[in-house]
């Protein structure tokens, strides 16, 4: 059995080693400091922690105006808030004016769990997508997510940070260094490929697992950050296995799936299944019986292998390597 | 006692009524304020699109600050230590830009290119674009919390310059308004110093119609904040007012009610909501001109 880890735990680690380095980082929340677990950073750094209340909107434009006066601002809040109850303030206090401004939520996806759909952000990658001068890192455990806080930190523009609130597998294969804009192959493999991105990775290397032994020889990709999209990694694999899965954490509309499949139906079009929440709101249950009952475990994604590999395919335009 | 004499604090500032002020230094400001609203209605006539009347309620204020309050150098549009200035209610850009081009951030002629395909000169305040813009805005509401931001840094930094920002009153309609309300409250921010323009016009009619504000003044003091209100074309009061707020004796955030004519300066302009955002044709325009010539 794997480890289980927080994923925002490893957002506030990071926080915490950051401030140490950086004297200009401060952070805000809004009246969730306990749940993405920033109340860590308030108790070692009180006069750079400034919490905001149940106001997110004034959250972000305060802190643009921090990033204007050149301050390196963190804003906590739940995935749910800071993409759609305070939308306009990303778009245009944050992204538009392409300040330096980190946007670290958690709570993000169906694992939100018990307090049910109306805080189950399943769009904010839609969202976030769409959003020019945007960076989107979706961290896969808690090791992942403390180094895209440190990369998040070390660059400059905005970003937005998606951390979840339960705990999630701890994925050694993930661990290596972190650079954003890069996907990393976990797995190599010549008849299909599967791209997770967030928690999803170890739901999709258990599924390559099961493939192998199916004789399969399954590719894996994991993407933790959305935008902007390691095309290099997802041509590679669509021209190298010609076929191609998408796993998140999300919509299957606007996420990972729908950046996959409208890069590759440009320069390489392949087949794609998405594995996601289908176009559905959430529910109250447990992290678990959600990923149950939404489809998101490694028996849905070889469900999905099965039918893509019996696919009768036209020839394709381009020359197979054999 | 009254629920409004328990929620008045004490403390707010005293605002001198002597004429301390040299008439020939107002004279001067009235000069400036002449020429910016000539600009105003060059600009949005040439566009063909752009908000007159809430610029022309706005030019006094905006030219008592940048022509006199504001420590500012046009050379140094990014120096960490200038006074700032917000414009929340952002669509009145006019006014702004032909503050700053005035001042000298950019060549006059650029005003030409207002609202125009790849000038500098957005519809709305892009500060990424524009040299002397402080914060992008446009939506209403976002302005005063990103004030709230800049004036929050100057306090961690210890920086000693002033925030100022410039709310519509009809954006006062927006709830993120009394976040920052709030905001600016918690933290003290004694170094930001916010206006309201007080034209009682937004874009569907009188505000007390569309959606009422009034008693403002008790609203930003039941909020905590040091409040009171002025005739927001009077140059000794506003000056005075900026000076007493400036001296920040109660660490309290200002906010200073500017009543205000929509439209100011251009008699068959003022009062009236069709002004809002509708640019005037060439002969408006002309006849507006003609209004303009003497301060």
């Amino acid at each position: 059995m794997p480890d289980y880890k927080h994923t925002r735990q490893g957002y506030a680690d990071a926080l915490i080693e950051l401030a140490a380095e950086i004297p200009e980082l401060v952070v805000l929340d809004a009246d969730v400091a306990k749940a993405t677990k920033t109340c860590d950073f308030e108790k070692q750094y009180p006069e750079r922690f400034f919490n905001c209340g149940t106001a997110e909107q004034n959250e972000l434009s305060v802190a643009a105006g921090l990033a204007l006066s050149g301050m390196l601002p963190f804003a906590a809040t739940f995935a749910m808030f800071a993409t759609m109850r305070a939308a306009d303030q990303l778009r245009n206090s944050i992204a538009y004016p392409n300040l330096n401004v980190k946007i670290g939520v958690s709570h993000a996806g169906i694992t939100t769990g018990g307090d049910g759909a109306s805080h189950q952000a399943c769009e904010d990658l839609a969202v976030t997508r769409a959003l020019p001068h945007m960076t989107i890192l979706v961290p896969g455990d808690y090791e992942e997510a403390r180094m895209a806080t440190h990369a998040a930190a070390r660059m400059q523009g905005p970003v937005y940070l998606r951390t979840g609130r339960d705990k999630y597998p701890v994925v050694p294969d993930i661990h290596g260094e972190f650079v954003i804009g890069k996907g990393k192959c976990l797995r190599e493999g010549r008849d299909i490929t599967l791209i997770s991105t967030g928690i999803m990775v170890s739901e999709t290397l258990a599924a390559a697992e099961l493939l192998e032994k199916e004789g399969v020889s399954t590719r894996v990709l994991h993407l933790p950050t959305l935008k902007p999209l390691d095309e290099t990694l997802i041509l590679e694999a669509a021209k190298e296995t010609g076929k191609l899965i998408t796993v998140e954490e999300h919509s299957i509309i606007g996420g990972l799936g729908e950046a996959v499949s409208s890069f590759v139906a440009g320069l390489c079009p392949v087949p794609v299944l998405r594995i996601g929440v289908k176009d559905r709101f959430g529910q109250s249950g447990t992290a678990s019986d959600l990923l149950d009952y939404y489809g998101l475990r490694a028996i849905n994604i070889v469900e999905a292998a099965h039918q893509l590999l019996k696919l009768k395919l036209p020839p394709f335009w381009f020359e197979r390597p054999s | 006692m009254t629920d409004m004499q328990k929620y008045t604090p004490s403390g707010n500032e005293t605002v001198s009524r002597e004429p301390k002020w040299d008439p020939g230094e107002i004279q001067r400001l009235q000069e400036r304020a002449l020429q910016i609203r000539r600009d105003i209605l060059t600009m949005v006539h040439g566009a063909n699109s752009g908000h007159v009347g809430g610029s022309l309620s706005a030019t006094d204020i905006v030219t008592a600050l940048y022509f006199q309050a504001m420590r500012h150098d046009p050379g140094r549009p990014r120096d960490p230590d200038r006074d700032r200035f917000v414009l929340s209610k952002g669509h009145c850009t006019p006014v702004l830009y032909a503050a700053l081009a005035q001042s000298g951030y950019f060549p006059q002629s650029d005003l030409e290119s207002f609202r125009r395909l790849g000038s500098h000169l957005q519809g709305h305040p892009y500060s990424a674009k524009t040299p002397g813009v402080d914060a992008s805005t446009g939506t209403l509401g976002l302005g005063l919390s990103t004030a709230c931001g800049i004036a929050l840094a100057g306090k961690i930094r210890s920086a000693e310059y002033h925030v100022f920002v410039l709310c519509g009153d009809g954006e006062q309609q927006e709830g993120q308004i009394w976040e920052a309300a709030m905001f600016a409250h918690k933290y003290k921010l004694g170094n930001l110093i916010a206006f309201t323009d007080r034209n009682r016009l937004q874009t569907d009619g009188n505000t007390e119609d569309v959606m009422p504000l009034d008693p403002l003044v008790d609203k930003w003091r039941a909020f905590g904040w040091s409040s009171w209100e002025i005739d927001g074309h009077d140059y000794s009061t506003i000056l005075s007012s900026i000076e007493a707020a400036k001296r920040n004796e109660n660490d309290k955030p200002k906010m200073i009610i500017l009543n205000t004519v929509k439209g100011k300066g251009v008699p068959f302009m003022e009062g009236g909501a069709e002004w809002h955002g509708t640019p005037p044709n060439t002969e408006q325009y002309q006849r507006a001109m003609e209004a303009l010539t003497h301060a």
